[in-house]
């Protein structure tokens, strides 16, 4: 027993080639970001800015791993966490398309609600241990030098992100329904003219977007950090809301987006591990100052305007 | 107008009433020989903290007959901290432990309201007639945990995953680190600082970077070390936890030890003193000797010969002929810090410490 223990410590504490390390890194932080940011392209889309993000997701990593610790089954509480960021969004939806509340308002008083009501539900189960979802090395190709501990060493939400954004993108750009999602988006109005039931989309919509919301919270608590505490999103939904932005509402551009992100996070988590001379607060910005440099770069080129209802979102008219 | 009047008394007894959540009341149905209100700025489960201030009242509650607690959780370190130390007051409480750093002000101020009553504060700098506090230095635990991690680590590279490099942070990672390299000269460690008390997932993808660079042993101090110990046993690296003995619960058999607080013996003393009468206000601090925190126990990686070294390292510090900080100690940029034949004091250390000793790496400003 012990020769084997020892064995497996020598096999991971060889040093890591930095880049190998950073792409990994990268991609493990990266992943909770994008489903939550194709999520929120999806709702942004049908013309709702959704601020109550962050509270999706932490409902979604609440229930999840008090679903996978009461049943012992991470796959189920993947799927209670997807249920929940859905019905969570569909709370939303009553406020801000049925009862035609403010958006802005609403999402950040649902966040803060949410605060509430997840440390409520988590009360018994912080810091307890559960089977998370586990690590996969896929045979063979996880041994290929260099590409093969970053692409092919990873839970089944981490394998499963980029069909989904692709699957998103399908959605959006050629299906029917995807169509009516972004009228919706576009106008109300001429969403109604054409025959269209606006307010059953933007529900649809926001329910879709939760699943993902849900399930981006579920990455974190089963997948990644494997615990539950108390506002472990920790201001990722947030960081998602400007991601959308960056990826001008597009759920490919939303990989590259999670990606910086991740990226930057692990850049200095990786300096620090190497003890790189620099300070680790100038490096916590990083994410920050990334999102805003595109911002600036992206910000006033036409064609990457936002959908056309969100302006009256942000006019105050909706 | 009228209507709001009346609304908000109705209000604020109601969220009165719900922060008083939890009262334990003691087994026997009779009159309670004393009332003790315990006042926690987190949950009690958290595996920490909170957590290790909890199973102290209880332990006091099981050695002292007749004693009754009540305990409100997430209160804020404002003034609805001294609303709730009243509110316990008036339900008879006649010792109050106000269980964070931030009610250091309130609990004077209505220590100062009601001087029948006894308070004790944890960590505390500022006394009053009726008021005392403790603590429970951890440093020569550090030691010998360092110790632990010395004598089991393959790569002779430590990690360190702190919240914020703040002095008593500081002085436990400079103990830790002189404990293990006094028995593997070979050894360094790595500190990540992640800058928040509470994001699991960064405090995870902070072991990940030191995995990858060679790191085999991890510890930490943030709010929980559930998040590093669990990423340790996925990366297949060993941890060694803090704050509560409980954290063992998150880990597996890459656990190494843990140091946690044992306040029960400290606490039950208090209660007995406020019964009998002889209760004086001063500043306790735990030593090892006095046991107000102990290691948890050892995981299956941890060998006899450690066990028995880290007892005889115990029993010299215990008997004085050994210290933490032995000059001659350099800092990590090379500047001398304790000369030879000196010793420093972990009192002044804990409070003012901007160094790490010479072997630490890190980025601190």
């Amino acid at each position: 027993m012990n020769h084997i223990l020892l064995a497996q410590v020598e096999r991971v504490a060889a040093n890591v080639p930095f880049a190998v390390g950073l792409a990994a890194g990268a991609i493990r932080s990266a992943t909770a970001v994008l489903y939550a940011a194709l999520g929120e392209v999806i709702v942004e889309r049908a013309g709702i800015v959704n601020l109550g993000l962050e509270g999706c997701m932490l409902t979604g990593a609440c229930v999840g791993f008090v679903a996978a610790y009461r049943t012992g089954n991470p796959f189920l509480g993947l799927a209670a966490a997807a249920l929940a960021g859905g019905l969570f969004n569909l709370l939303l939806g009553y406020l801000v398309v049925t009862r035609k509340a403010n958006q802005l308002a609403s999402g950040l008083t649902l966040l803060f609600f949410s605060f509430g009501l997840t440390a409520l539900i988590g009360y018994d189960y912080v810091g307890k241990k559960i089977d998370g979802l586990s690590l996969i090395e896929i045979p063979v190709l996880s041994q290929i030098p260099w590409i093969g501990p970053v692409l092919f060493v990873g839970d089944l939400m981490s394998f499963a992100v980029l069909p989904i954004a692709l699957l998103v993108w399908w959605v959006l750009w050629r299906t029917r329904w995807g169509l009516s999602v972004r009228t919706v988006g576009e106008s109300r109005t001429a969403a109604y003219a054409a025959g269209l039931n606006p307010a059953l989309i933007q529900y649809q919509a926001l329910f879709v977007g939760g699943l993902l919301g849900g399930m981006a919270g579920a990455h974190l608590s089963l997948a990644y950090a494997r615990v539950w505490i108390e506002q472990m999103t920790a201001g990722r939904g947030f960081i998602v809301v400007a991601l959308v932005i960056f990826a001008t509402w597009h759920p490919l551009r939303a990989i590259v987006g999670a990606l910086l992100f991740g990226g930057a996070v692990a850049f200095q988590l990786q300096m620090q591990a190497r003890n790189a001379q620099v300070s680790p607060f100038l490096l916590d910005m990083l994410p920050y100052l990334l999102t805003l440099l595109v911002l600036l770069v992206w910000g006033r080129r036409r064609q990457y305007q936002a959908p056309e209802g969100l302006w009256e979102v942000f006019r105050g008219t909706s | 107008m009228n209507r709001h009047r009346r609304v908000i008394p109705l209000l604020s007894a109601i969220v009165a009433a719900a922060l008083l959540t939890t009262t334990y009341a003691s087994p026997a149905q009779q009159q309670p020989t004393l009332k003790v209100g315990a006042l926690h700025v987190g949950s009690i489960n958290d595996n920490g903290y909170n957590q290790a201030m909890h199973d102290g009242l209880m332990e006091m509650q099981a050695n002292v007959p007749g004693i009754e607690i009540i305990e409100a959780e997430n209160v804020p370190e404002s003034a609805d901290a001294e609303r709730v130390m009243e509110n316990m007051i008036q339900q008879g409480a006649k010792l109050v432990y106000p269980q964070s750093f931030g009610y250091l002000d309130p609990a004077l101020n209505v220590a100062k309201r009601h001087p029948e009553v006894t308070f004790e504060h944890p960590a505390g700098y500022k006394l009053a007639p009726n008021l005392g506090t403790f603590w429970s230095a951890t440093t020569e635990w550090e030691y010998l945990a360092g110790i632990v991690a010395g004598k089991t680590t393959q790569s002779n590279r430590l990690g360190w995953v702190i919240g914020f490099p703040i002095p008593n942070i500081l002085t436990a990672i400079s103990a830790f680190h002189i404990g293990a390299r006094s028995v593997n000269p070979n050894v360094t460690t790595q500190v990540i600082v992640v800058n928040t008390w509470v994001d699991a997932a960064k405090e995870a993808e902070a072991v990940n970077a030191l995995a990858d660079n060679g790191v085999d042993v991890v510890t930490s101090i943030v709010d929980s070390p559930a998040p590093v110990i669990q990423t340790a046993e996925r990366r297949g690296i060993m941890s060694i936890g803090f704050h509560c003995l409980c954290a063992q619960s998150a880990a597996g058999e890459n656990w190494l030890t843990g140091i946690g607080f044992t306040w029960g013996p400290l606490f039950t003393k208090m209660a007995k003193d406020v019964i009998a009468g002889t209760w004086q206000s001063e500043n306790v601090v735990g030593s090892l000797a006095s046991g107000s925190a102990t290691f948890a126990p050892y995981g299956p990686r941890v060998t006899e010969e450690t066990k028995q070294l880290v007892e005889a390292r115990k029993a010299d510090m215990i008997a004085g002929t050994l210290q933490v900080f032995q000059g001659p100690l350099y800092d990590n940029t090379g500047t001398l810090r304790v000369p030879e034949g000196q010793a420093l004091s972990t009192d002044d250390l804990l409070t003012n410490a901007d160094w790490v000793v010479d072997g630490v790496s890190g980025q601190f400003n």
